[in-house]
């Protein structure tokens, strides 16, 4: 039995199908699902397209800021208020990719994939989940992304998050061996309020470090309570490997990721990078 | 599987098929349609051989769902030219060497075309951001990126104001 195609105009009616048919399968910007079905790993079940406008809406309200999952790469880069995630959208593949590639699918994107989720990890979005007919249930993304690994499905309706306070408060590097576009041999963001004098809450999140992207506990460790000084960021380098589980990869082997993932850090938070 | 029909604007003619509910667009411009300028190359959205552009903006043909374009207005390779007038982009990959092997090329183009119709007057560093997600294994390049900003200086100076 062949894919089939099923088109809903609302996001409620999406989910209800996909808590229903375990064979659905979401259809967004295509660059994942659509990969799988030209290579023969997608080959039965139905696709679900949402064509909903809500879910690409992009909302900035004072300082809190509301990303609809099915919002693009380049309408983050069209939007001169998200000026701060810049770098984590542009890191995602080249032009075309990014007019196509959404928030919500990087959410599901496996390594050395879903560099843009590494960012919302830094800044500790929280995930708007339909699970079936009803409302939005907020989960954090760190739960979020621990739920996908164990293959759990559900529609996302939008991440949410704040915005930073200062600038230079969020960083974000992606490290890959072909400029401009190429696969992360690693990515970090850092979302360190306080940088200039005393860090609190510090935030640090690491891609392809993991087969999810991962929170740096050991850094944020590190950072809490200091300034971003030279004692900061040496303390924060000697903590950089802690909870890391690197993939292997065409790209790099996990050996080279622990090795240079100190480097990048380091010059991350002294701003070199 | 019953086909799903799909309707769309082909460079400038209105065009219609019959397509599998999960065929990509590439699948009906190649099989359906007869529009063999979009190439297939890896299927998965790294090459940007199969680039083209969907109400003016720039997409991979390997990952749009057909079905999604209903409506659309679609523009391949194969519409670039007017009639035997060759677009600046054409004319300067030939004086440029910008194309070698030419599996790229379909898709170098297209990129070139959504950079330029949108900032007529690109620096280089704009034009090799315009080509990154488009690989090719014989130029090196940089032919490519000569041509593309030396179509840009042909443009109408009012394009480049």
């Amino acid at each position: 039995m062949p894919l089939a195609l099923r088109v809903v105009q609302s996001l409620s009616e999406a989910a209800g199908i996909l808590a229903a048919d375990s064979r659905t399968t979401l259809l967004s910007g295509g660059t994942l699902v659509m990969r799988d079905v030209n290579e023969g790993r997608l080959t039965e079940g139905t696709l679900l397209r949402v064509t909903d406008p809500v879910w690409r809406q992009i909302q900035v309200s004072g300082s809190r800021i509301e990303l609809g999952a099915g919002a693009t790469m380049a309408a983050i880069l069209a939007n001169r208020e998200l000026g701060f995630l810049h770098a984590a959208a542009r890191a995602v593949g080249g032009p075309a990719i990014r007019n196509m590639a959404t928030i919500g699918g990087n959410l599901f994107a496996g390594a050395p994939y879903g560099d843009f989720a590494v960012a919302l990890l830094a800044l500790d979005a929280q995930v708007m989940v339909l699970a079936g007919y009803g409302s939005p249930r907020a989960v954090p993304i760190e739960e979020f992304l621990a739920g996908r690994s164990r293959g759990e499905a559900r529609l996302v309706a939008s991440v949410q998050f704040n915005r930073p306070v200062a600038p230079g408060d969020f960083r974000f590097i992606k490290v890959s061996r072909v400029k401009p576009k190429g696969l992360s041999v690693l990515s970090i963001a850092t979302h360190l309020p306080g940088h200039a004098s005393r860090i609190g809450q510090a935030r640090v999140a690491y891609g392809a470090m993991g087969p999810v992207p991962i929170r740096a506990r050991g850094v944020e460790r590190a950072l809490e309570g200091k300034a971003l000084d030279a004692a900061g960021g040496a303390a924060a380098r000697a903590a950089a490997l802690e909870g890391i589980q690197p993939v292997t990869d065409a790209i790099a082997s996990d050996w080279y990721r622990r090795e240079v993932l100190p480097v990048h850090l380091g010059r991350l938070l002294a701003n070199q990078s | 599987m019953a086909k799903v029909p799909v309707q769309f604007r082909l460079n400038g003619s209105d065009r219609a098929a019959f397509a599998d509910p999960a065929d990509s667009l590439l699948t009906v411009l190649r099989r359906g349609l007869n529009d063999f300028g979009p190439k297939y190359g890896c299927g998965q959205g790294t090459c940007g051989t199969c680039s083209v552009l969907i109400d003016g903006e720039l997409r991979l043909a390997c990952l749009t769902l057909a079905a999604s374009c209903e409506g659309a207005s679609v523009e391949t390779v194969s519409g670039m030219a007017d009639g035997p007038n060759l677009h600046p982009l054409q004319n300067a990959f030939m004086e440029h060497f910008a194309a070698q092997c030419g599996f790229c090329t379909p898709g170098m183009l297209t990129a070139a075309k959504a950079l330029l119709d949108r900032n007529p007057d690109p620096s280089r560093e704009d034009v090799i951001d315009a080509i990154a997600g488009n690989i090719c294994r014989c130029t090196g390049y940089e032919p490519i990126i000569q041509a593309i900003l030396a179509a840009a200086r042909t443009l109408p100076a009012q394009r480049r104001s």
